[in-house]
């Protein structure tokens, strides 16, 4: 924030930055080739809703679009929509696991709807679900407002592997825009899709 | 570009800059006049404003320094670890992803009150802290409406509010001090060089102009302060999308607030300017002139603010 913001209290949202979101695909293939970790072909977009209708016919536009193929050959299910208990609606996009392009194809085609119409400071971030043969979650969290990933490795309980986290963060840190600031790795528990 | 629904309030944004003027202004017609009546009696006045300007600059960068040490302490509260208070912590997290912030500290106080303030010098020492009753399920905060009271509260952090009223009061604080130092220096030095029937009257312009001074500085702080709220509500209801959570959680803070007993309303006076919600409401003296001496804008300004925002927010095309 400049000067005159702070002296006029005066926040300006923050706009997402959305074009890093396309390195992923190759990232997801170096992954896979360090740690075994394979996509299970979903995931999903989380933004704050924002109260009035012109948000909800938005919000029911975007569903509308990613469902047109759904069922199609190449297409995946329809498109989830489900409010977490924090009241940010999450957009699950599922397709079949070598099908990462089409899904980020997926995910930015929200998130360009969104700032289209006005909405972009509400997007908040997108996860990609990732598993390994031991059945180990692991989610790449894309932060909107800082154009940065970070890894997410939900345990049982509201606890989180740590070692792997920073472990996938060795294994693709070159790859992908990295978050550094490890105090921005917020965990996103019961995250839909994951 | 592209195009925002999130455009300033431009009329908030004047209001603001008039009266942060109208601060400086009296600050340096005060040490213009001050100046002016010591080289009239022909007393150095310029190393009395110095040493004013070194003890009150002083004073007030350690209160800023330590502002989150000294709130923490004076509302008896504690910093939780995520652990300890998952909800809470899970609701500032996302706000601060969304807001692009740095996560302050959070605290809880044990006080039930249901209330909430931040203070700090920084984002990185920022401490956000609520109370025990904001929590408390009697007061039936729907998490909606905790987070609307949160994301006010990290508006404040962004605009960097405690610094700005810090610096906004410390006109006042040197302002005070050069009057004492003026009338001391009047008693025991000016004095010996003029004689006493010259003397007197200095000392009593000097004490009127610090009266006036004093009362406009005091009023202008607290219209400042209002305007900061008004501004801090409206980041916080366009962080989360929710001006209407917002509103209700005002409504629920406020009401409840006139059934506490009045010792804990006492307590909390002092730091009245950092709450949500005003602690300590005046009473007598009719509707206009509390309007006038409060740290926060008045329930209904803040709720049709509010609607304002939800009627923005809710336009078909945005500009």
């Amino acid at each position: 924030m400049g000067f005159l913001d702070t002296l006029f209290g005066r926040t300006k949202p923050v706009p997402p930055k959305l074009d890093d979101l396309f390195a992923l695909p190759s990232a997801a293939i170096t992954l896979q080739a360090a740690t075994g970790f394979e996509p299970t072909g979903s995931g999903s977009v989380c933004f704050r809703g924002v109260e009035g209708k012109t948000f909800s016919d938005i919000q029911d536009d975007v569903r509308e679009l990613l469902n047109m193929d759904a069922g199609k050959p190449g297409g995946g299910l329809p498109v989830e929509v489900t409010k977490d208990s924090y009241g940010f609606t999450w957009l699950v996009s599922s397709r079949m696991s070598d099908e990462l392009d089409a899904l980020v194809t997926d995910l930015h085609a929200v998130n360009t709807s969104l700032v289209d119409n006005g909405f972009g400071p509400q997007l908040l971030c997108t996860l990609v679900a990732f598993r390994d043969a031991a059945e180990r979650r692991l989610a790449l969290v894309y932060l909107y407002k800082r154009g940065t990933f970070y890894p997410f490795a939900p345990l049982t309980g509201e606890r989180r592997d740590n070692a792997l986290e920073l472990q996938i963060k060795g294994a693709i840190g070159d790859d992908l825009k990295f978050e550094q600031d490890l105090t921005k790795w917020f965990p996103v528990w019961g995250a839909p899709g994951l | 570009m592209a195009r925002t629904r999130y455009a300033p309030d431009r009329g908030l944004t004047v209001r603001m800059t008039v009266t942060m003027f109208l601060l400086g202004l009296v600050f340096v017609a005060f040490v213009a006049l001050i100046i002016g009546i010591m080289i009239a009696a022909h007393a150095s006045g310029a190393a009395i404003v110095l040493v004013a300007l070194v003890f009150g600059g002083g004073s007030a960068i350690a209160s800023l320094f330590y502002s989150d040490k000294i709130a923490l302490a004076a509302a008896g509260a504690r910093v939780v670890s995520p652990q300890e208070a998952p909800e809470l912590h899970g609701i500032v997290d996302r706000l601060c992803a969304l807001a692009d912030m740095d996560k302050p500290r959070v605290a809880i106080a044990p006080t039930n009150m249901p209330n909430a303030f931040a203070t700090g010098r920084n984002s990185k020492n920022s401490v956000l802290c609520v109370t025990q009753g904001l929590l408390d399920s009697r007061l039936n905060l729907t998490k909606e409406e905790l987070e609307g009271v949160l994301a006010h509260e990290l508006s404040h952090v962004a605009h960097k509010d405690v610094q700005v009223m810090t610096v906004a009061s410390l006109l006042a604080i040197v302002a005070g001090l050069l009057v004492r130092f003026a009338f001391y220096s009047e008693l025991f030095g000016g004095g010996r060089r003029n004689n006493n029937q010259n003397a007197f009257p200095i000392i009593l312009a000097i004490m009127l102009v610090s009266v006036v001074v004093y009362a406009v500085s005091f009023l202008l702080i607290r219209v400042l302060s209002r305007y900061r709220e008004l501004a801090a509500d409206r980041s916080g209801a366009l962080l989360t999308g929710q001006p209407s959570a917002l509103a209700s959680a005002l409504v629920k803070v406020s009401n409840s607030m006139s059934r506490i007993p009045s010792q804990d309303l006492r307590a909390a006076e002092a730091m009245n300017a950092f709450y949500f919600a005003p602690a300590m409401k005046l009473t007598g003296g009719g509707k206009s002139l509390s309007t006038v001496f409060s740290t926060h804008p008045s329930l209904e300004r803040r709720l049709a603010e509010l609607e304002k925002i939800q009627k923005q927010l809710g336009q078909m095309t945005p500009q």
